[in-house]
């Protein structure tokens, strides 16, 4: 099993299998389909890089599940960069790269989709862009990882998994497509105190 | 990722940093396409405009990226300033310092006068060239590059195995220099076309090659880019200065007209960092054909000087 993430180190103890993160998508995909009552209007926004491989995947599975859902024409990607709000804390972040549908996302329910929810700030950033492309009908959440130390009155509609963490601890998600393998991952501080 | 805490010279860039400044480009050029064109990250920050020199289409391209990232733009032109009254640069940036200024874009008919800025301790604000003289113009040989490597090298990383013809003024000409600098860091191959008046002592030790005869390299090099550059009368005394015996001639020698449009390579591009004389280094036929990238050139200005102030502007501050 690969232990490394981004280039950086992981080791821990893993929290969810390749199966685990299967079966909660899949779970994910009924509750969304269970809330908005079908896939009519329903468009998937990841964040990069690790929630947009996510929303690709909850797609597929929606397209299953209701053959009338188009994927690809559905699902897309939203980076946040730009509109974050530690821009002066940190190093100068790497810009991602946006790729909405085709027809916009005004009037439609959009889904974000992130690896891991934490403080809440990402997903802020989030509401701020979704709001310079247009104007959905309604915005939901969906992540992987709830990992509590909210900092923003901000909560997700769908959640994976629940994992009571302390602020020391990292959580590392990995995907197939992106690291190689399917893993959610929980270590202790590292030592350079970064978080994720 | 990099912080650039200056820009002042298109050679303090290395191979990485530039592609990574023209990766951020596109980005941003991407977001250009939307409705709501302005993003926040630069909100609350102030970006002074200090043009010593006329300009319209750097200053408005810098107005126009400062703002679309929600910086506060002050506009400074010497005229109807103290600057008339005879107050000197320090002065000048030590007001505008007190007022506090984020980030400093330069335009100075004296070489050297942003690094200056940046060096001698008299603001805390990124400095960033917009032409100095005859030195450098780094920000128009990072939207030239943008630009060739969008229409002929697929719109990522380097310029490896292009090449790149630079003809006409390049004596005066900062813009010459930043792109000899930027283009041969990028992987480009470079030559510049000239008369010898024109070409500056001392070219040959430049990090290119250099040609007196526009039509040899056209026909020899097979450029796949064509920059023409704009003679400057400016800095030319009356009738030319001497450096050529007449428009006429210039024009039959060095200017890009149908023929010699005719002849380049099917994907060759031409490039005009303008304002262009047209009739002179560059015909309408030229100007306005389909290979002409001039107006692009214009939209990419804006792109790339966004991703140079969101660099220079965010991260951490340095002590």
């Amino acid at each position: 099993m690969p232990t490394t993430r981004g280039g950086d180190q992981v080791d821990g103890r893993a929290v969810l299998t390749g199966e685990d993160i299967a079966r909660a998508l899949r779970r994910i995909a009924h509750e969304i389909l269970e809330q908005s009552h079908g896939a009519d209007g329903i468009v998937l926004l990841g964040i990069p890089t690790r929630g947009a491989t996510l929303a690709r995947r909850l797609a597929a599975i929606i397209g299953e599940i209701e053959p009338q859902f188009e994927p690809e024409r559905c699902c897309g990607q939203l980076d946040v960069t730009l509109y974050r709000d530690d821009l002066r804390r940190l190093a100068p972040r790497t810009l991602g790269s946006t790729a909405l549908p085709p027809a916009g996302i005004d009037d439609a329910v959009v889904v974000l989709v992130d690896d891991v929810l934490y403080s809440g700030r990402t997903v802020r950033a989030a509401l701020d862009a979704l709001g310079d492309y247009g104007r959905p009908r309604a915005v939901r959440l969906a992540v992987l990882v709830d990992r509590g130390h909210r900092e923003l009155p901000i909560r997700a509609d769908h959640v994976g998994k629940n994992l009571p963490t302390s602020r020391a601890e990292r959580v590392t998600v990995r995907l197939r497509d992106v690291d190689g393998v399917d893993d959610v991952v929980i270590a202790p501080a590292s030592r350079d105190g970064s978080r994720s | 990722m990099i912080q650039l805490r200056h820009l002042l010279s298109a050679s303090d860039l290395d191979r990485g940093t530039a592609v990574e400044v023209l990766d951020t480009a596109a980005t941003m050029a991407a977001t250009q396409a939307r409705q709501i064109k302005k993003l926040p990250p630069l909100r609350g920050r102030t970006v002074v405009n200090l043009f010593f020199e006329d300009s319209t289409r750097t200053r408005i391209s810098f107005e126009t990226a400062a703002k679309r990232l929600s910086a506060d733009v002050i506009n400074f032109s010497p005229k109807g300033s103290s600057v008339s009254k005879g107050e000197s640069l320090k002065d000048t940036v030590l007001t505008l310092g007190a007022m506090g200024t984020d980030a400093i874009v330069v335009r100075h008919a004296a070489s050297g006068a942003p690094h200056r800025l940046a060096h001698s301790g008299w603001t805390d604000a990124a400095v960033v060239n917009a032409g100095d003289g005859t030195h450098e113009h780094p920000t128009q040989a990072l939207l030239d590059a943008f630009t060739i490597r969008r229409h002929l090298a697929g719109g990522g990383g380097d310029l490896a195995g292009l090449t790149v013809a630079i003809v006409g003024d390049v004596l005066h000409s900062r813009v010459a220099r930043s792109n000899v600098s930027l283009l041969t860091t990028l992987g480009a191959r470079v030559t510049l076309v000239a008369p010898p008046t024109l070409l500056p002592v001392g070219v040959d030790t430049w990090t290119c090659a250099h040609s007196y005869d526009l039509d040899r390299t056209i026909d020899e090099l097979r450029p796949d880019a064509l920059m023409m550059l704009r003679v400057q009368h400016e800095r030319m005394s009356a009738a030319g200065g001497g450096f050529f015996p007449s428009p006429a001639e210039y024009q039959r020698e060095y200017g890009l007209d149908a023929p010699r449009l005719a002849r380049l390579g099917r994907e060759a591009i031409v490039l005009h960092p303008g304002p262009m004389n047209r009739g002179l280094e560059i015909t309408s036929a030229a100007a306005d054909g389909h290979r002409s990238v001039v107006v692009e050139q214009v939209a990419n200005g804006v792109a790339v000087r966004m991703a140079v102030l969101y660099l220079a502007m965010t991260g951490k501050e340095t002590p």
